[in-house]
């Protein structure tokens, strides 16, 4: 299977995206080289606006930036663009609507190694309860170029979570639609949803399930915001029970908007994986820390298997 | 509207300004009249005789820009933008009411002439660097205005806009800070401490002018002196006094954040229109 960082993609689109729309402007905060922003920068020197390392900053000039009918993309640690600058990302680009994808990388446990400070698992929840932002998180290399390209073409905030690490590239027979949940595999006994890295997690789950005798539907919700209630309706009425899993607290994040949109329409037994209200620490390699949070796809079959004893004894 | 206005024709309508702002601010039953009075003057110099705008076509594309960083003296720029024409002056009585345009501070969708929502504290300098910079990269020479307040500069954002904006030679920039020495809990110096305010923006490499911020003819000079720097972004440093022009306001930290009454609002008109 081929792997790609998402984070790769990013650069890559940049600077192609950079050659044929020449109002895009990308604003960093002193991380170019790790959020690969550095890939445009060397291509369209006078386009690339370095803030140095002030979070607040890089939002508020990039609202400026867009105000002057700029298209900008602003980058970070995702810890630090959403936590450290939810004001001016509240208060200013979203609420004046302003041209601003936020792309902020290294989200989740995938800063392994830096330990809790670098690692953001609450940026989903935290931009998602901010009004006008629209939250995506795609699930490999492949998504991350067509979330841009459609984001491109799309008015207003966004905020686009991406990893740090090489991750594999999915099989998919769906063009990319922003705010469509994608149903990857259709079953009868239980429904996966997932995000980012974990689809494909998920669909390794799935296949392990199987094994068991096991049927399962998984979904990738790329878009958390604006969210597909309607697919993940139908899906509830399918199988009955339903696990997230996201790399992110399992609080605000996907758990908590499938449960929100859900519960509503056809309550089911909605089962979270991801961290438990904790925050992260250092390990020298990504797997191992995954795995310390249960976040393997060995993990996520036993996890799926004990829910639905739970519920369907 | 009538522009290059006299400083006697400015002190004139500056009356009627304030006026206006203490009407609103009593009708709302809340607003915050001390700091709209220490800046008014500014807008006035600002918005008649120095800046590019046309109040019938808002999104004029070759306007320079103003932005109010210290957003709780939104009822000052809502009586200078009523007076040019941006909208009907009897929406002044509205504001803080619900479905108004007027809102509590700036807000951008609802108001003609704002050009960004405010209110929180410390964004608009940085805000304001942004947008020159899309102008000097699209080598335009659209001139951006911000106000700020002295304590608003307690705020760590003002001072990464205050390294960023020299650093990218923004000499289309000048920033008014209002200094009117005081903020809600007190005087700056007592809350936390500001001098040398001016040696500390010339040490950030600004361009600094310190003038009287209720003189005319002195903050028409500087605003045609900043425009002489080619290299560096320019602050004027406008010495102001809270309530400016209303005897029992003047210097009164409790006037930051409190409606006059209806009796005091009568004495305010009376001296005023005096």
């Amino acid at each position: 299977m081929s792997m790609k960082a998402t984070r790769d993609a990013y650069g890559d689109w940049l600077k192609e995206a950079g050659k044929l729309n020449k109002d895009i402007v990308v604003v960093d905060a002193d991380l170019s080289e790790s959020t690969k922003t550095n890939v445009f920068a060397k291509e369209f020197p006078d386009r690339f606006i370095d803030v140095g390392s002030a979070e607040q900053n890089l939002i508020d000039i990039s609202a400026g930036l867009a105000l002057g009918g700029k298209k900008v993309f602003a980058s970070s640690f995702a810890i630090f663009e959403t936590g450290r600058a939810w004001d001016q990302i509240r208060n200013v680009v979203s609420h004046d609507e302003l041209n601003v994808t936020l792309v902020a990388t290294h989200a989740g446990l995938s800063c392994a190694a830096d330990g809790a400070s670098h690692q953001a698992l609450e940026d989903i929840a935290l931009m998602r309860v901010i009004p006008n932002m629209k939250v995506i998180v795609p699930c490999d290399a492949d998504e991350t170029k067509n979330a841009l390209d459609a984001l491109l073409n799309t008015q207003g905030p966004a905020y686009m979570r991406l990893r740090r690490e090489k991750e594999p590239l999915i099989e998919k027979k769906y063009n990319f639609k922003l705010g469509k949940a994608e149903t990857l595999r259709e079953g009868s006994d239980i429904t996966i949803i997932a995000t980012g890295m974990m689809v494909s997690y998920s669909l390794k789950a799935a296949d392990i399930l199987k094994e068991k005798g096991i049927s399962s539907s998984v979904l990738n919700v790329h878009t958390i915001k604006p969210l597909d209630s309607n697919t993940l309706c139908k899906t509830a009425k399918n199988t009955g029970i339903i696990v997230t899993v996201e790399e992110h607290s399992i609080f605000g994040g996907l758990g908590g908007a499938v449960s929100e949109a859900v519960s509503e329409t056809y309550p089911v037994p909605i089962f979270k994986i991801g961290v438990n209200d904790t925050f992260g620490q250092s390990a020298r390699s990504f797997e191992p820390l995954l795995k310390a949070y249960g976040l393997t796809p060995d993990q996520i079959a036993e996890t799926s298997e004990k829910y639905i004893k739970k519920i369907k004894r | 509207m009538k522009r290059n206005l006299s400083p006697v024709e400015l002190s004139k309508l500056s009356k009627k300004l304030r006026c206006d702002i203490l009407c609103m601010i009593c009708e709302a039953g809340s607003g915050h009249p001390g700091g709209s009075l220490s800046a008014i003057d500014i807008l006035l110099v600002l918005y008649y005789n120095i800046m590019k705008h046309d109040p019938q076509n808002p999104a004029w594309i070759e306007r320079d820009r103003f932005i109010l960083s210290k957003g709780h003296a939104a009822p000052a720029l809502y009586s200078v933008l009523a007076e040019c024409g941006y909208f009907d002056k009897s929406h002044l009585s509205t504001l803080r009411n619900i479905g108004s345009i007027l809102q509590g501070h700036p807000d951008k969708k609802l108001t003609p002439g704002v050009e960004v929502s405010s209110g929180s504290l410390g964004n608009g300098l940085s805000i304001a660097s942004g947008l020159t910079l899309s102008f000097k990269l699209d080598k335009k020479e659209n001139h951006v205005f911000c106000l700020i307040g002295d304590g608003e500069c307690d705020e760590g954002l003002i001072w990464e806009a205050a390294m960023f904006a020299p650093h990218y030679r923004l000499n289309n920039l000048t920033a008014i800070l209002d200094r009117n020495g005081l903020q809600i809990d007190g005087k700056t110096e007592a809350v936390m401490g500001l001098e040398p305010l001016a040696d500390k923006w010339r040490a950030f490499n600004w361009n600094v002018i310190e003038v009287n911020g209720h003189d005319y003819s002195a903050l028409l000079k500087a605003f045609e002196d900043s425009k002489k720097n080619t290299t560096k972004p320019t602050i004027i440093i406008a010495s102001t006094i809270k309530g400016r022009g209303v005897s029992y306001m003047e210097g009164i930290k409790e006037f930051h954040g409190k409606p006059p009454s209806k009796i005091e609002l009568e004495q305010a008109l009376k001296e005023l229109e005096a």
